[in-house]
């Protein structure tokens, strides 16, 4: 997996950029907001419309929505990331042990990431978020318990692909030990089915969140783009016209969640060319060739795909 | 045969992994439907008037933690679902469910289906015109639309339809003041309250299927049999239906069955955005008032659908393609 490719892949470009800039605000936020402390209540007069000192207005609290919105970038893609990693550390572990091991190791991890995988996962998040408390660790736990399965039950399939394969044998020869062969002769040939999977975690780590947080089962007190929905629906904030409060954070889920998407799915266009977008010069390339060749025109379509 | 034991066993084994949990993590965690009672009567009851109450409804917080734990299984199981300490404090958990099960039925039932056929015909043409206007711009909306957070596009279209527009209603299932019943009057307005969230799950949901529809398309328009059948000079839409889509729609069967059993549980969001009175909406509400014998049964259910539905997708394959049979 060349960093090359993926720049050149329009969707991963695009993706690395909204990422970028959501991961610029949430390093120097104070870069980009108007305040230093956006949760102070009645800083402002509330439900205040756009104006060039409120970009985005208030909400009905008094407080600048463009700022909340740049404070709650930190949190998400904090959230994002690091249950987005674990998930994933997680999913190699059981998923490579599982194909590589075989027999009856292979049979019981099976079984539990199978259970875990049908598990309704929402309503159990709602059930362990809710119990467990809201801190933003216990978010993360959370969404590493519920958010590995998937993950795992693919590396599985991959790793046990890659099992009788002559490199690895050569390693058993050579008398290497298991966990040397697991980490290091057969995780580097996995290397992009685990990228893909960290960025599908944390899509799905960026959604979940910010879904527990909108019905109240995040961290209330803190700057994030689900808990200003919370807020934005408990106060009524379409029933007041204060629209903006609620389209802002939800936009701003949006545009971090279309990040991780697009480079994930580009991960797949990549590994797989024949997804890639045909695009029209190639298509006329293709077709000069072809009716030189004098061949059918239908088939270029499949061909140059 | 081996198979059939294979797939019961796990089925049974996920059942009471599920339902464990389900009992050991409330009565795991702080608080307990008594301190929510306490809390939603103001303290205006003492707490030992508050505890025969639960307890009159079969909630006996001494009793201990393992013979509790038999004790549900054994009711789960036959159906006694016991009354609810939450919010309808009394009502029978079976009336609770069987008045919400209908509307989430049929609001996320339906909508899923249509999803899942619209998105796969879209998903058929788009992988079959390779390069064409639709193919070109469609992945990459997709992908953004089919991970839009719901809920908020949920609450959009009320702010455009329902607060700017006042076209549709924002909430509930129907409305309140016609007498439920088959007149004109209250299935349309069961039509429209259903309009807007159901739109919001299509949106959402309609751009994953096409994408693994075309994907799926693409690999097999490759296949030799497609070739073979443009070599006999069949008609393209003969061979795209017939020849590449029947093969390409396989892998979806599956994930179809899959989000069938989601049905019940993947809808809490837009439920609760709606106000809608379905399972979803339900599960909220004893979640927040420690509704423990409510909130057993709906977990019950939710896992019971997901593995009912996987099991018939097993079959479904097995029945459908000789490959799955073979491997069996």
């Amino acid at each position: 997996m060349k960093f090359a490719s993926l720049v050149q892949n329009r969707k991963a470009l695009i993706g690395l950029i909204l990422f970028g800039i959501t991961a610029l605000v949430a390093v120097f936020p104070g870069l980009f907001a108007s305040q230093s402390d956006a949760d102070t209540i009645g800083a402002f007069s509330p439900n205040l419309g756009l104006s060039t000192a409120h970009l985005l207005g208030t909400t009905s609290y008094g407080q600048d929505i463009f700022s909340q919105l740049v404070f709650g970038a930190r949190q998400v893609l904090v959230i994002a990331l690091v249950a987005g990693a674990f998930a994933t550390v997680l999913a190699v572990l059981i998923g490579i042990t599982a194909a590589y091991m075989g027999g009856l190791v292979d049979e019981a991890l099976s079984l539990f990431t199978n259970v875990v995988l049908i598990l309704p996962t929402f309503p159990l998040m709602i059930i362990l978020a809710r119990y467990a408390g809201t801190s933003n660790w216990v978010m993360i736990i959370v969404l590493v318990v519920t958010g590995w399965s998937y993950g795992a039950n693919q590396m599985r399939a991959q790793a046990l692909s890659l099992r009788n394969r002559d490199f690895l044998e050569a390693a058993r020869v050579r008398g290497e030990r298991r966990s040397y062969i697991i980490l290091f002769e057969m995780m580097p040939t996995m290397t992009s089915l685990i990228v893909a999977n960290f960025l599908g975690s944390a899509l799905y780590s960026v959604l979940a969140a910010s879904g527990l947080q909108f019905i109240g089962l995040g961290n209330k007190s803190s700057d994030s783009w689900g808990t200003m929905l919370y807020w934005a629906d408990s106060q009524e904030a379409l029933q007041a016209g204060n629209a903006m409060w609620i389209i802002a954070p939800g936009l701003a889920i949006a545009v971090l969640s279309a990040a991780f998407a697009l480079m994930n799915y580009a991960f797949d266009e990549i590994g797989n060319p024949a997804l890639r977008p045909v695009r029209r010069k190639d298509l006329r390339k293709a077709r000069k060739v072809d009716t030189e060749a004098e061949k059918g025109a239908e088939h270029v379509y499949v061909d140059a795909a | 045969m081996r198979f059939v034991v294979r797939r019961l066993s796990m089925f049974l084994f996920t059942l009471w992994a599920a339902m464990t949990l389900n009992f050991f993590i409330p009565r795991f965690m702080p608080g307990n439907p008594l301190q929510a009672l306490e809390a939603r009567t103001r303290a205006k009851l003492s707490p030992a008037a508050l505890e025969s109450i639960l307890s009159s409804f079969g909630y006996k917080p001494n009793a201990g933690l393992i013979p509790q734990y038999f004790t549900y299984l054994k009711d789960m199981l036959t159906g006694q679902w016991g009354q609810s300490i939450g919010l309808s404090l009394g009502e029978p958990v079976r009336d609770i469910i069987l008045q919400a099960m209908p509307w989430t039925l049929g609001l996320i039932g339906l909508t899923t289906v249509i999803a899942f056929l619209l998105g796969n015909v879209a998903g058929i043409v788009a992988g079959w015109r390779r390069g064409g206007t639709l193919d070109s711009w469609l992945p990459s909306t997709l992908v953004v639309t089919a991970n839009l957070p719901y809920y908020w596009v949920g609450m959009l279209l009320i702010l455009l339809f329902a607060t700017t527009l006042n076209w549709l209603p924002a909430d509930f299932n129907y409305d309140p003041s016609i007498l439920p019943g088959f007149s004109p009057g209250y299935v349309g307005s069961v039509l429209q309250h259903a309009v807007l969230p159901a739109f919001t799950l299509l949106v959402t949901s309609i751009g994953g299927w096409i994408l693994t529809m075309r994907n799926n398309m693409i690999t097999t328009v490759a296949e030799d049999y497609v070739r073979m059948a443009r070599a006999k000079g069949l008609a393209d839409r003969k061979i795209m239906f017939n020849y590449a889509a029947r093969n390409a729609m396989l892998p979806n069967i599956s994930g179809f069955a899959m989000s069938l059993g989601f049905v019940l549980s993947g809808s809490v969001l837009v439920e609760y955005v709606f106000n809608y009175p379905g399972l979803g909406y339900q599960l909220l509400n004893a979640v927040d008032n420690n509704d423990y014998p409510l909130m057993q049964v709906l977990f019950m259910l939710y896992t019971v659908a997901v593995l009912f539905s996987l099991l018939a997708a097993d079959f479904l394959m097995v029945w459908l393609d000789p490959r799955a049979r073979e491997k069996g």
